[in-house]
Formats: C-alpha cells, structure tokens, sequence
C-alpha cells in the first residue's frame, strides 16, 4: 500500500456519481442572521422593505448563502463516510472554494443542491503522499434554473 | 450606499476599496449559529489544541464571505458578481472578548484586491480582480480572485 496509489478502485468508481441531494428553503430570518454574522449591513440583505422595491423583489442573500445551515463548501458527514468507505485517507483539510453565481438567490427560494465528485488526483505534498478530491454542488431553484455552482476541493491524506 | 463604479473607471492594477473587520470569538460564536458550522474547532480551547492548530481559529468560510462583502461594496447595486473564490492558506485567531460588546486590543484584518483583467465579452463588461484577506502582520492567509460585471457609462 505503502507505494500504491491513495486512488483506489472504489475511490475512481465515485467521480462523476452524485452522492447527495438535499433541499434547502430559503428564509428570510436566516439571509439576516447570515449578513449580521458576516458584518454587512447591505438593506438588499437585511431590511426586507428595501430589497421587495428593488429589482430582486424579495430579501437578497448574500453571496455563498443557500438556506441554513449553509452547505457552501462543506464536506457532509455522509460524503466523508462515502469517502472513507472506499478507502481514501482519514486526515481532512479545506483546500478551497469556488463560486459561480448564475442567478440571484432571495428570501422565499427552494434550492435543490446536487453535489458530485468532479475529480481526484494525488501527488506527494509535505504532508506526504496526499490526495485532492474536488467536490461540485450545483443548485437549482424552485424554477428549475440553475442558481449556483460550487466547487470545493479537499485535502485527504 | 457608495459611489457606484463604472467600468470606464477601472485599469489593470485598480485598487478596490479596501474593507477592515475585526474577528472575535464573539462574532465566530454568532457565524456558527447563522451558517450552521458548529465544529469545535472554532470555539473550543482543548479540542482546538488537540487538532493541533493551538486555539480555536476563524472559520474559512466567514473570510470568503468578507471577500464576498469586499466585492459586493465594491461593485455597487448596478454590479454583478459572477465568480469568486479563495484557498484556506493560513490560520487566523479571533481576538478575545474584554467586555460583553468589545474585545481585547490587537489584531485587525483588512480585506483587498486588485483588477487583473478588463474585457468585453457576450456583451458584458467583465473585470477580474485578485482579491485576499491580509491579516495584522500584511499574510495573505485567504488569497482568491472574483470575476465581476460592472455598468458602462451612457454616451451623453
């Protein structure tokens, strides 16, 4: 095992599957919360009055925010089971994040979040022979649009 | 609300208007609530010390949402933000509560970014900006980059 590779054959037949679905509804008390959490006090986010006369129409969430709790670039329980379940290693770091903003998401949104493994690769770190598993989440709303696309990567090793 | 930004205004190497926060353990407490990140990591003394970072560390994701803050002061109402993203390089720790509202002196971190990039393309005016958030000694321990839709100007 020592020389193999951290990609085993269970690991390879999960790129590509969708592992998770789960439904987020979007609340107006949770978009404020969010904001005062973060320190923005942007009204599109927190006065609902405001944001129903904007082109939005309804409280804004900020960026990143779909529904509590915020799924965003987490790593599930389940997912990490899945994971060590087919062998990948146990030690677990947040690589990173990217975000594709395809329409806006507001107070009222049905969001159903899909999330796949999109890639594996490994290749020798300081931390030794480690491995990159990057994660795709893409919501659509409660329009059968797509909303947003996630894409998180983790470091197993 | 600020001065909206057009296009027109923005070259290769504009600064975006820097934006300061103060992490505390009072703000990481409420972040856990709103996102629903309730890993000890961030608030625990012992279990932080035992996954070896020390003490309880900012989470991640309350630094790319500043970033995402940063962007959307920045751009204005007429702005779009399209893409953005960052990479968890370095730890940072939240400054302790002196009182029930204020904490300790210390550390401040600001967020920043830079436009890298300006094009027009199916008809939008995109600008790409590095972005980061740099703690109190100038780290970068969050660096990213956004991609950006700004208003053009009318032709008078």
């Amino acid at each position: 095992m020592a020389n193999g590779s951290l990609i085993t054959d269970e690991l390879r037949k999960l790129i590509g599957v969708t592992l998770e679905t789960i439904v987020f509804k979007v609340e107006e008390g949770a978009i404020q919360r969010y904001a005062q959490a973060i320190g923005d006090p942007n009204p599109l986010y927190n006065d609902p009055d405001f944001a129903s006369r904007t082109k939005y129409g309804r409280l804004l969430a900020p960026p990143g925010f779909t529904g509590w709790p915020v799924k965003a670039g987490r790593l599930s329980d389940r997912l990490l089971e899945s994971l060590l379940k087919a062998g990948a290693p146990s030690r677990l770091l947040d690589g990173g994040v990217e975000f594709d903003f395809v329409e806006p998401i507001g107070a009222g949104d049905v969001l159903t979040a899909t999330t796949k493994i999109a890639n594996m690769t490994e290749r020798e770190t300081r931390l030794g022979k480690t491995m990159f598993t990057t994660l795709e989440t893409t919501f659509v709303n409660q329009k059968g649009n797509v909303a947003l696309k996630i894409r998180s990567t983790f470091i197993l090793f | 609300m600020v001065k909206q930004v057009y296009y027109e205004d923005v070259e290769v190497g504009t600064e975006i208007t820097p934006l300061a926060k103060i992490a505390t353990t009072h703000m990481l407490v409420q972040w856990a609530g709103a996102s629903g990140d309730f890993n000890p990591l961030h608030y625990d003394d012992d279990f932080a010390k035992a996954m070896g970072v020390g003490a309880p560390i900012v989470h991640g994701a309350l630094k790319r949402a500043w970033l995402g803050h940063l962007m959307t002061d920045w751009i204005g109402e007429q702005g779009k933000l399209k893409k953005l993203s960052c990479q968890y390089r370095g730890m940072d720790y939240p400054r302790k509560m002196k009182t029930r509202e204020e904490p300790h002196d210390g550390e401040t971190w600001w967020c920043k970014g830079k436009v890298t990039k300006k094009y027009e393309e199916g008809g939008e005016h995109l600008v790409e900006c590095e972005i980061w958030v740099e703690n109190g000694k100038g780290e970068k321990t969050t660096p990213g980059s956004a991609l950006v839709a700004l208003p053009k100007r009318k032709r008078k």
